[in-house]
């Protein structure tokens, strides 16, 4: 190989942190994802906007392995996802939507397992247990079963879950929904830093402000369809996200409203 | 619905046939029996709604909250709709009944018609009280999970309570006339024994009964209404104490690995979970039953040596649906990518902890008690062979097959709609297979108990041991490959029913 004429062939460029390709899933008659494609840059801090029943939860579930998509291929890292299920794993941190936990644990106990399951030692699992729940603000619940939580507590504690073995692709389905503003700012500046460092986030949102503020990156989906991809300045493209948002999924009534619902 | 009105139809019609035999007796017998069925009414009323947990809570006062219902209207609404309903309908027709015992007594059955309405109203509003003061109580969680394990043993034990009581009444007839003596001056048999007095001609102890009654309503509804206020201005809520970390309790106790954390997990939910402390309920339950079938005639109290394999079957088939319990919290796992070797051997050894142990007592124990300790191998082996082949099954069962079970917090003993069929194939399936996979082991033990030769006992006992410990393996392989191969469409089955 080494007396070959040809120049040694470029560094490859460096895999995306997730690369989707054709990506489509039905449930019945209804067409969930629609074949989309789509690519995150590593060292991204990536939005996924949509309506309600958009098809975010089954791409972001089919991306990471817990729905197996009818067509289509995903790449973490430029390992395929469905076929390497368990390297994959190892490089994802994912937190679901709609989920249930194993919410007789206590948090502390809930955080354990996911760091133990994931073959971790007790040291380190005891160390980040500790630091993730200072973070997370819910040291002095540490001991509370999980099903005594408050809808954004149990969103923290999953959140936790989803951390504990430094993951270098972290996919967030609705990460704020029910969480405090305080305990957001802190967990916004954990992810910040995490992507600082290297890390790729992708979060999934209807709070377009949020993700406005937070993402450099942005995908519009919505009725299963991929919209708009890009950076976020590309895609809102001068207006605010909200309007951009507004004017590609459409569905805006300009009637009266109520007429009725008038205090005078 | 349909079949509980035919129920309390059926109910109606025996208890009218039986008032009608009564009226023609001697009228202290008609008061004995009104009063004594009446105060069980009233306590019925009071105790069942609290008790079980998976009662109506359409008239739930914490309903009311948001709507501006005077308190007087609410009062008197909740107060007539816990008529309504077979429950209800079923007490007045009843109470009403009651008091057309005394038909040939005009000045008793008027005295009855009166009674019987206000100790009907005193059974409804008792109810509402007992729900009312409960209200807080029960949106606590754990009030929920230890009443709906508790109310089930009164009904599983329903066989040897009704043989204690017919054979206690019967050797204590005489007890019983005093008994209505005295219940008839308590709140709760005071209104039924109103028409008695009267027919009996003691006027004076029939107002006197009367009195207490119609005080004892009016206290219940004043209680009622202080209660139902504070519950209309305070909505239920959920205070928690909060509670630092610092105990990983199984955790801390099994080795750091991935099987180690599943079954720290498994043994967690088999102490916390209600649904897994169902199944061990019926451990202590069974054992009872056992002891009480030995007594009844025919039986003998060998009955009870069976209680090892039949441990063994219980406990061994306890994990088939561990997935399905699970529900979607299955997604860790499958996120993790936990490898399916260490999730099915995780929840076996989180089962086996206190399975192997229970099991082993319950073979060895009886007949050590019995005096037949040369049982003991025979019983040993057919034990083990079915709970270790039983948990093989069930890590394969419940690698590939989900069904309908209730959701984590409901009520353990809650029927869940849907797929009965299909979880009783399942269920009946996989308990068939759990018999056939240690037939060997069951040829040994009767070739055992019919042949002289110890030389038989032993080889049951090593063929249950080396069987049990085979299947046991292979089901934790086999399943544990399944389960890499399908965890996502696992996840997608328990996703449906959520």
């Amino acid at each position: 190989m080494s007396d070959s004429v040809f120049p040694e062939t470029p560094a490859v460029p460096a895999a995306p942190a997730l690369a989707v390709r054709g990506l489509g899933k039905r449930f019945g008659e209804k067409i969930a994802v629609n074949g989309i494609s789509l690519d995150v840059p590593a060292g991204s801090f990536y939005g996924l906007v949509g309506p309600n029943g958009a098809g975010k939860t089954t791409l972001l579930s089919m991306a990471t392995g817990l729905l197996r998509p009818e067509h289509g291929q995903v790449w973490v890292h430029g390992t395929d996802v469905w076929a390497e299920p368990l390297k994959v794993k190892r490089l994802m941190g994912v937190l679901p939507d709609g989920v249930r936990l194993f919410d007789r644990l206590t948090g502390e106990q809930l955080v354990t397992y996911s760091g133990l399951l994931r073959g971790m030692d007790r040291g380190t699992v005891a160390e980040r247990v500790r630091d993730l729940l200072e973070a997370m603000d819910l040291t002095n619940d540490a001991g509370t079963l999980v099903v005594d939580y408050s809808a954004g507590m149990t969103k923290k504690i999953a959140l936790a879950s989803a951390l504990i073995h430094a993951p270098r692709l972290l996919v967030l389905d609705e990460p704020f929904e029910a969480v405090d503003p305080v305990s957001a700012a802190n967990i916004r500046d954990i992810l910040s830093g995490y992507v600082g460092s290297g890390g790729t986030v992708i979060v999934s949102s209807h709070v377009m402000d949020l993700v406005q503020r937070m993402c450099d990156h942005v995908a519009v989906v919505a009725g299963g369809n991929l919209l708009a991809a890009g950076t976020v300045d590309e895609v809102r493209g001068g207006e605010t996200l909200e309007e951009r948002f507004v004017q590609l999924v459409g569905g805006r009534t300009h009637s009266e409203g109520l007429p009725w619902l008038r205090t005078s | 619905m349909v079949i509980g009105a035919l129920y309390g139809l059926g109910m109606l019609g025996l208890l009218f046939a039986g008032l009608f035999f009564l009226s023609f007796n001697d009228p202290e017998l008609a008061r004995t029996a009104t009063v004594l069925a009446g105060s069980a009414a009233v306590l019925g009323w009071a105790l069942i709604p609290v008790l079980a947990t998976g009662v109506d809570l359409t008239l739930d006062p914490a309903r009311f909250v948001t709507f501006a219902v005077p308190l007087p209207k609410l009062l008197a609404g909740l107060g007539l709709g816990g008529l309504i309903g077979i429950p209800g309908a079923v007490t007045l027709l009843a109470a009403l009944g009651s008091a057309a015992v005394w038909w040939r007594s005009p000045a008793a059955l008027a005295a009855g018609v009166v009674s019987a309405l206000v100790a009907v109203f005193t059974c409804v509003i008792a109810a509402r009280v007992t729900v009312a003061a409960s209200t807080s109580l029960a949106s606590s969680r754990r009030f929920k999970d230890i009443s709906g394990l508790a109310a089930i043993i009164p009904l599983m034990l329903l066989g040897p309570i009704i043989a204690g009581i017919s054979s206690g009444i019967s050797s204590a007839q005489g007890y019983l006339p005093s008994l209505a003596r005295t219940l008839s001056w308590t709140p709760l048999g005071a209104a039924w024994a109103v028409p008695g007095d009267v027919a009996l001609d003691q006027p004076g102890a029939a107002a006197a009964k009367l009195g207490i009654a119609v005080v004892f309503l009016a206290l219940l509804v004043w209680v009622w209404k202080v209660l139902l206020v504070r519950a209309l201005i305070t909505p239920a809520h959920n205070a928690g104490a909060r509670r630092k970390g610092g105990k990983l309790g199984f955790f801390g106790l099994f080795p750091p690995t991935p099987t180690g954390a599943v079954a720290a997990r498994a043994l967690t939910y088999w102490i916390r979970d209600p649904r897994y402390g169902a199944s061990l309920l019926i451990i202590p339950l069974m054992l009872v039953l056992l002891v009480f079938l030995g007594t009844q005639d025919g039986m003998g109290p060998s009955l009870i040596l069976y209680a090892g394999p039949l441990l063994g079957f219980l406990l061994g088939y306890g994990i088939s649906a561990d997935v399905s319990y699970d529900n979607t919290a299955f997604a860790l796992h499958v996120g993790t990518g936990v490898s399916g070797t260490a999730d099915r051997a995780g929840r076996v050894i989180g089962c086996a902890v206190f399975a192997l142990p229970v099991t082993v007592l319950a073979a060895v124990l009886p007949c050590v008690l019995l005096g037949e300790t040369d049982l003991i191998p025979v019983l040993l082996g057919v034990s083990l062979a079915v709970l270790l082949g039983g948990l093989g099954l069930s890590s394969v069962v419940s690698a590939r097959y989900t069904y309908n079970v209730p959701l984590p917090g409901e009520n353990a003993f809650k029927t869940p709609p849907g797929s009965g069929g299909r979880t009783a194939l399942v269920q009946g399936l996989g308990m068939l297979a759990q018999v056939v996979i240690v037939l060997p082991v069951l040829v040994l033990a009767v070739t055992a108990l019919v042949s002289e030769n110890p030389l038989w006992d032993w080889l049951t006992l090593a063929g249950g041991v080396l069987l049990g410990a085979g299947l046991l393996v292979a089901g934790i392989r086999i399943g544990g490959r399944w389960l890499d191969r399908r965890a996502p469409e696992m996840l997608a089955a328990v996703s449906v029913h959520k």
